[in-house]
């Protein structure tokens, strides 16, 4: 039978690439002491090599095999853990992954940084085990010569004398099955011997009595023999003669046995005996010589549980792995079903004032319809969320290697790890936290002198953390570093022109500066931090996730970066405004109050628009209508809808005509489908089979901004906080 | 029919042997670490027991001990799968009560014919 191994091998690839996390976390908090990361990253290397020698990745074995030996070293305290071995170890760890992304991509990996870390880790190998590997070498001699005579040996036959230990069955073996096994290798010829069976009331049917002659007909060595009984060594007595010899020995009336002394009452006469079996290759009928044992399994009340038993602990246990194709596959089918499902929810609504007795029924059904899908979309979903863990272990790594590129001694600590992202934002928001991390440790932790020099401890520390606040992720980056310095950042600006000197502007407008498309203040572009198109780079990504990003920071005490992001992008759920005749779709998350608002309570002020007194805090007030140029008139504001959002950390009061439903909608991206147009984050289909555009919430409120401080463009008051989208135009 | 109980923390390993098994009609139970088995094989009547030694939580040789403590597993075959070929671990498995050993790398064909020694 032959078994098409390959199809295994994306589930190894993963589970490897897997295994290198554990290895690369476990060496980089590696104390001397702490065997269970030892172990750890033993099993981890142990796996890989096991898998890669399975599905005939030989180059990853051999490279595994050596890290394997160094840990297996450590784990047996035979070795210590030193800060070279520990580097050393690290590298390899990144070989690997280059080995198992070039088993991955079908190319051949002969980058000269895996022959050199080999290099370096046969050295490690060899540097302080001289000693030992002499002694292995011997070894090896030894069973050489042990081996050689059997192996070249070869007769046409071969007698075995078997006679196993009473107590062999409790090891698991079966002599039956022992013998089949030789059955493998030729014809056999097999005597029991009963003469030490006692009788019925003194027989103990957990013990063996019988033993075996065998004579076996085949060209085989003995040493093949010898490995059919090599799991019993220890539990029986064995002697294996050729056949000639035997035979010419026989003649003469005696029967050699060097490790059965006592004399075996062989029935010699095999045509005659009852016992005697002839066996060859093909499967025999068996004497149930385990009847006993099964017997005593059936007692035994846990192990009769019935099969089902097991069925459901593993339903309960168990995972399974799909391709991310097949999920996605099915997002969108859900998709497709909250479309269909508005749309017939959409009918019911159009037909319930018919008096047709099935309406109520239909409306019943749809209810039911509607909370169906949303479970059903709820649970797909679930499907894709993952652990941020995926993302956030990768950092502790970058954080050593770059913290001792630059001399520093940084401390990072993860916290939040398990709080679930959909797949889809975890793999995009990787660079831009990578970024924002390398940032931290490049512009924001000072060097230990500095940090000593200012009566801070020598060690900064880098704080990760993720928390689900509503319908966001919250990830916060927070260092106690120097903190964004305002006079720098003030005077990049100026000089880069992004700000005038007249501006006047608070301390938080000056920190949002550093995510103005250009802007860098480091001197010297470095290989970490890049060449200041960083920042706004981060923004960007983080905004077209349909999160935000925002910095708060005290001088001398550090900077928190805190990215919020939606937990899904494949459904909402929006209000459905109509202004003029379009119909939009705010998301339901970004909306505060839906308020009436008289032309009285707006307050007009030079340069701002109007301006709404919302909760002791005057909100900017944009019309729709005018920003999306629906009309050519600008509409009065008299007795207004007015609905308050928040986007970006901003929040504005949208003027619109109607509120009309809230639905599920699911997002089709115009980008991919169009162009990316600035205001909307996507569109959707209706029940009605209307498309509808879905607003960016904070990018209309940008545009909002822009287009009433344009006929103002000097009037720029210290304090306005929502100004602060105005600096980077 | 024979039941399995297939021990191996990594996913792939156990998913070519239980595919090898289940092919050759076999049913098997798998298990992620010692620990996890050893909860298992109180639960499962099985006829044998392959089981990595190098896991997590408990490691194949302590399985091979609590397992013989098992009434029920006093007669049931037990291998371990090794990729250490060396007489201390062959050694210590049999001290534990296991029945023999299988060693790593290994194919399903190599598999499927040890099996023919301790199964039917």
């Amino acid at each position: 039978m032959s078994i098409d191994l390959s199809q295994f091998v994306p589930v190894f690839l993963e589970e490897s690439f897997e295994g290198l996390e554990v290895m690369e976390s476990g060496l980089l908090n590696l104390e001397e002491d702490d065997a269970e990361a030892i172990n750890a990253i033993f099993r981890a290397a142990h796996s890989i090599k096991g898998g890669a020698g399975t599905f005939g990745f030989s180059n990853i074995t051999d490279f595994t095999h050596v890290v394997e030996t160094l840990m297996d070293e450590l784990r047996a305290g035979r070795r210590s853990c030193s800060d070279s071995l520990k580097s050393v170890l690290l590298s390899s760890v990144d070989c690997i992954r280059l080995l198992l992304e070039a088993a991955r991509d079908g190319t051949s990996c002969d980058d000269p940084q895996i022959k050199q870390v080999h290099q370096q880790l046969e050295a490690e190998l060899s540097f302080d085990n001289k000693d030992k590997v002499a002694i292995v070498d011997n070894e090896f001699e030894k069973i050489e010569i042990s081996s050689s005579p059997v192996a070249v040996k070869e007769t046409q036959g071969w007698v075995i004398d078997f006679a196993p230990a009473p107590h062999l069955l409790m090891t698991g073996n079966e002599p039956i099955l022992l013998i089949s096994a030789l059955a493998d290798l030729g014809q056999l010829v097999t005597y029991a011997a009963t003469d030490q069976v006692p009788s019925l009331d003194e027989l103990n049917p957990e013990e063996l009595f019988l033993h075996w002659k065998i004579d076996l007909y085949s060209d085989c060595s003995e040493l093949a023999v010898r490995e059919v009984f090599e799991w019993v060594e220890g539990d029986c007595s064995l002697s294996v003669l050729p056949l000639q010899t035997l035979a010419d020995e026989v003649s003469e009336e005696s029967v050699p046995n060097d490790s059965v002394s006592d004399e075996i009452a062989f029935d010699k006469v095999a045509e005659k005996s009852s016992t005697a079996l002839v066996l060859n290759n093909e499967s025999v009928e068996q004497p149930t010589i385990r009847s006993e044992t099964a017997s005593s399994k059936n007692n035994d009340d846990s192990s009769a549980a019935p099969a089902q038993n097991t069925r459901k602990i593993q339903a309960d246990q168990g995972s399974i792995r799909v391709g991310i194709d097949k999920i996605d596959g099915l997002i969108n089918r859900v998709g497709e079903l909250v479309i269909t499902q508005s749309m017939l929810g959409q009918v019911g609504l159009e037909m319930s004032d018919c008096d047709h007795p099935g309406v109520e029924r239909l409306n019943d059904g749809l209810v039911q319809l509607e909370r169906n899908t949303r479970d059903l979309q709820e649970e797909v979903m679930r499907i894709r969320m993952l652990p941020i863990s995926f993302v956030f272990n990768r950092f502790p790594r970058m954080v050593h290697d770059i913290s001792s590129k630059l001399g520093k001694v940084v401390e990072l600590t993860l916290s939040g790890e398990q709080t679930e992202l959909d797949k889809t934002v975890m793999e995009k928001i990787g660079d831009p936290l990578l970024h924002l991390i390398r940032n931290a440790l490049d512009h924001g932790l000072e060097t230990p002198q500095e940090r000593i020099a200012t009566g801070k401890a020598e060690s900064g520390t880098i704080h990760l953390s993720a928390s689900h606040q509503g319908g966001f992720i919250i990830i916060q980056i927070k260092d106690d570093g120097r903190g964004l310095d305002t006079n720098k950042i003030q005077e990049k600006a100026l000089s880069s022109g992004l700000i005038t000197t007249d501006q006047v502007l608070s301390d938080s407008d000056i920190h949002d500066l550093i995510f103005v498309p250009g802007f860098s203040t480091v001197a010297e572009v470095n290989d970490l931090s890049g060449r200041g198109v960083g920042m706004d780079v981060v923004r960007r990504n983080i905004e077209a996730l349909g999160g935000y990003v925002a910095v708060v920071s005290e001088a001398g005490e550090g900077s928190t970066f805190t990215v919020s992001l939606p937990l899904t992008l494949a459904i909402l759920d929006g209000q459905l405004i109509k202004t003029q005749h379009e119909i939009y779709i705010i998301p339901l998350l970004s909306i505060i109050e839906s308020i009436w608002v008289s032309t009285e309570s707006l307050n007009a002020v030079a340069g701002r628009g109007r301006l709404f007194l919302f909760r002791d805090e005057y909100i900017p007030v944009i019309n729709l209508s005018d920003v999306f140029c629906l009309s050519e008139t600008t509409k009065s504001f008299t007795n207004s809808l007015m609905v308050i959002v928040e986007g970006g950390g901003k929040r504005a009061g949208l003027i619109v005509d109607e509120l009309q439903g809230q639905q599920q909608v699911v997002i089709k991206s115009l980008e991919t489908n169009y162009k990316r147009v600035e205001g909307f984050s996507g569109a959707t289909i209706l029940g009605t089979g209307q498309v509808a555009l879905i607003l960016d919430v904070a990018g209309v409120i940008k545009m909002g901004l822009d287009s009433s401080t344009k006929q103002y463009p000097h009037a720029i008051n210290k304090d306005d906080g929502y100004l602060l989208a105005k600096v980077d135009i | 029919m024979t039941t399995i109980l297939v021990v191996d923390d990594s996913v792939s390993l156990r998913s070519m042997v239980t595919f090898t098994l289940t092919k050759r009609g076999y049913d098997v139970v798998e298990a992620e670490n010692g620990e996890d088995a050893l909860y298992k094989a109180k639960h499962t009547a099985c006829d044998l027991v392959l089981t990595d030694v190098n896991m997590p939580r408990m490691d194949g040789i302590t399985l091979c001990t609590e397992l013989r403590k098992l009434e029920s597993f006093k007669f049931t075959p037990i291998l371990i799968l090794t990729t250490e070929n060396s007489q201390e671990m062959k050694h210590k498995g049999k001290a534990a009560g296991a029945t023999g050993w299988l060693v790593k790398p290994f194919n399903p064909d190599t598999l499927l014919s040890t099996l023919k020694r301790v199964v039917r």
